[in-house]
């Protein structure tokens, strides 16, 4: 059965600090039911990566459940580090295309403020390998400056060579009232900021915020009768990788991003000419140069080039859009929440809805959620329908 | 019981024979100013991916290094203390890679 989105909805990346984490989603749930016009679900999903660890919380799908008012719906949550929100999309389609289910709801929802500093980052390693990174004082920023030293060695590019990926983000971000920082960023500030794990920075990595996202997914019959417009969920895949970057052939190489895209795309028939923009993962610029590489927009050690000049390439208006709504490194981070934000944000873009980051007409674009250094992918294509 | 004294003894035998047998190249490094908890007391410091001889890569901490280390560098395995961990502070050990001495 195909399957479409019919309600979407987001909060502010914020500090979110009077709230709590089953609020923060059914927040995020409620405006997706408003913007459906439908209160009812057959099924939710919930993409969550630290509720256990940062917040002591557990069992959100029950949690959440309640507190939208949907009780004795099927309801769990999805994990795959900070790919939950993408797996949960995933799983969300799958129920919907088998038949299983109607409609489901999927929310993406993190709170991460809770804790701070050492602790939250001894908290977010839970998505790394346990015995062999983690015991040795790994960070994921850690093993993405890692990954990035080792780029820049192999083919020789220099730090200000990544700078126009977080210039295009913040720049796009500026103008979305949800993103957590709003700044813009001025060529020749990226490579002055303050160092996290060399050669990744402050301006490099995007910022940990909590934040809730939702969509409604029925099948496309349901679909034409409910809102004018709906959006088709056409592709849709997941691949994993090793955990650890010790354990791959080619570090370099992200094979996660390569499969989900291919059978994304062949899903939805289409080549990559035919996208209109992507969200990708960039929760680290090498992040995005890796991923462009993977897709096949750029062969293997010329991803940075589109960040060249300051990103206009890769602007609202460029040749390749990519975060038009600040991506993760403005809009922000709020882990299990991000897959279903580039969901919403793309939703949004597809029904000429996104206002001031509008890509204009759009009709198919790539969404791909990552939990660490590639280890899980969860690829999404959203196409727009009618005229 | 005795199993597990007797894994640990294999392993402490493996790493007291390791600072001799167990050498690789740094194939990428990073200096950690943010540490997680547990490793504050030793930021900042370098993690490494270290290419051991038969091409495996490891995940392990550099040590006894200067602040000029680099890729290609030639480094041997040593036994350190890793981290202490609860609140009995029992020390963690294992492995670092320390520059090979000339």
């Amino acid at each position: 059965m195909r399957v479409s989105i019919v309600g979407a909805g987001m909060i502010p990346v914020r500090e979110h600090w009077s709230t709590g984490l089953g609020d923060l989603a059914a927040e995020a749930g409620e405006l997706a039911q408003r913007d459906a016009d439908l209160k009812q679900v057959d099924a939710l999903y919930i993409g969550n990566t630290y509720g256990a660890s940062f917040n002591q919380q557990a069992q959100l799908g029950s949690l959440v459940a309640g507190r939208l008012g949907l009780p004795g719906v099927e309801s769990f949550t999805c994990e795959a580090g900070d790919a939950s929100g993408g797996a949960a999309l995933r799983a969300g389609y799958l129920a919907v295309a088998s038949g299983a289910v109607g409609s489901a709801m999927v929310i993406g929802v993190e709170k991460a403020t809770d804790i701070v500093g050492s602790a939250r980052l001894a908290a977010r390693n839970v998505s790394l390998d346990a015995d062999y990174e983690s015991v040795n004082g790994a960070t994921l920023t850690a093993m993405a400056g890692l990954l990035m030293r080792r780029y820049m060695h192999e083919y020789g590019v220099g730090l200000s060579q990544f700078e126009g990926y977080s210039m295009n983000a913040h720049r796009n971000g500026s103008r979305n009232s949800c993103a957590m920082y709003r700044n813009q960023l001025r060529s020749g500030a990226f490579v002055k900021a303050p160092m996290i794990a060399d050669p990744v920075n402050l301006f490099d990595s995007a910022p940990d915020g909590d934040g809730a996202a939702a969509v409604i997914l029925v099948n496309a019959e349901l679909a034409a009768d409910l809102v004018p417009r709906p959006v088709a969920v056409s592709g849709s895949a997941l691949a994993t990788d090793s955990l650890m970057l010790q354990d791959r052939i080619e570090p370099l190489k992200l094979p996660a991003v390569t499969r989900s895209t291919a059978a994304s795309l062949k899903q939805a028939g289409l080549g990559l000419p035919a996208l209109d923009a992507l969200e990708l993962h960039d929760a680290f610029t090498i992040l995005t140069a890796l991923s462009l590489e993977a897709i096949g927009f750029s062969e293997p050690g010329r991803g940075w080039e589109w960040s060249e000049g300051g990103g206009d390439r890769i602007g609202i208006s460029g040749e390749l859009p990519l975060s038009s709504f600040g991506g993760l490194k403005s809009r922000g981070n709020p882990a299990g929440a991000t897959g279903v934000y580039q969901a919403v944000e793309a939703a949004l873009q597809l029904t000429g809805r996104a206002g001031e980051n509008q890509v204009h007409g759009a009709r198919h674009i790539l969404i791909q959620n990552m939990g660490g250094l590639g280890a899980t992918v969860a690829t999404h294509v959203l196409s727009a329908t009618g005229e | 019981m005795n199993d597990g004294g007797k894994e640990l003894s294999a392993v402490v035998n493996r790493a007291g024979q390791s600072s001799a047998a167990v050498r690789g190249t740094i194939y990428s490094l990073t200096r950690v100013l943010e540490p997680p908890a547990g490793f504050e007391a030793q930021a900042p410091y370098f993690l490494a991916l270290v290419q051991l001889e038969d091409g495996q890569l490891i995940t392990a901490q550099l040590t006894d290094v200067d602040a000029d280390a680099e890729i290609g560098d030639r480094v041997e395995m040593v036994t350190r203390k890793l981290t202490t961990d609860g609140r009995r502070g029992m020390i963690v050990y294992g492995y670092k890679f320390r520059p090979v001495l000339k």
